[in-house]
């Protein structure tokens, strides 16, 4: 409910600094659903990155530009429908995946029965999450880190360069 | 903000206990929720809260860009290392078993460098980002 809230006056908003700050507690409501469904990993991660460090982010943006946004030119119908569309069709798949803790369901019968099995003996750390990140998963998270430091050499290529040009 | 009293006094109670969470996430993610990319983000949460009480000039002083700019790559190169180790020591590409006598204790070893070297590069990389936004806004502002 508060979610939806938010997010109906993130869209109706004009105001771009009200939005960060409540793009900020969007992050953080979707923190405490990633709390209701025992993924603590994820929602500190959705705590911290989407509540802290975009925010600050995003207002370090916005001090570069205005903070007010430009009035659309036309009736914004055709977006707001096809997204409606998509959701809708979303929504419609979900209709067809097992029912929500059905211990049935693929993802509990694949390789998760072996990692929370196997792991206390192979690995032998509590937080199942960490061994199956850095341990099963090591390339995956290799991958991952290797992403963000690819993020991080583009911002400095593209930032260094426009920063030195109007100097001289 | 640099002359903000109440400010001032808040960060600095505030931000040793910040990078305490961030190393004890960082060293109990093996125990509790928590790992390398939190405490990589929680770690640069800290430094950039004192960059936005204290200004620009005073957080460079401290985490200098080099520094900064490094972490990112060292990081990433940690986390390879722990890799080639591995092949070193005779196993596969970020088999962890070979790193110790004892395979699981193998796998600790690991695992706690792995998340080290994710916690470096995430911390450099959101560092460097929040710099360079930073930086430019403080240059079109003179």
């Amino acid at each position: 409910m508060l979610t939806a809230a938010t997010v109906v006056v993130i869209a109706r908003s004009r105001n771009l600094f009200g939005v960060i700050v409540l793009g900020g507690l969007y992050s953080f409501l979707i923190a405490t659903v990633m709390v209701a469904l025992d993924a603590v990993d994820v929602a500190m991660t959705e705590a911290s990155v989407g509540a802290g460090i975009s925010t600050v982010l995003f207002l370090a943006a916005l001090h570069l530009s205005r903070s007010e946004e430009a009035r659309p030119a036309q009736k914004p119908w055709l977006p707001l429908a096809v997204s409606l569309a998509v959701g809708g069709l979303l929504m419609y798949g979900t209709l067809g995946l097992p029912k929500f803790s059905d211990p049935g369901a693929p993802i509990h019968t694949h390789v998760a029965p072996r990692y929370l099995n196997e792991s206390p003996r192979e690995v032998d750390i509590p937080n199942v999450v960490t061994a199956v990140l850095a341990s099963y998963r090591g390339y995956d998270t290799l991958g991952e880190v290797m992403v963000v430091f690819t993020a991080g050499a583009g911002v400095l290529a593209l930032l260094r360069r426009r920063r030195r040009s109007p100097e001289p | 903000m640099r002359h903000d009293l109440i400010l001032r006094v808040i960060a600095k109670l505030l931000i040793p206990f910040i990078l305490l969470f961030a190393l004890y996430v960082q060293f109990h993610g093996e125990l509790g929720p928590g790992g390398g990319f939190q405490a990589g983000v929680i770690m640069a949460a800290a430094v950039i809260f004192y960059g936005l009480i204290f200004g620009l000039a005073d957080v460079r002083k401290l985490v200098p860009e080099r520094l900064v700019e490094s972490m990112m790559a060292f990081g990433v190169l940690i986390y390879g290392g722990v890799g080639v180790a591995g092949l070193l020591l005779g196993g596969n590409y970020l088999d962890y078993f070979v790193l110790d006598p004892d395979p699981v204790l193998g796998q600790h070893r690991g695992i706690f460098w792995v998340e080290v070297g994710v916690g470096v590069t995430v911390s450099g990389v959101m560092l460097k980002v929040f710099y360079m936004f930073a930086d430019r806004g403080g240059a079109e502002d003179e």
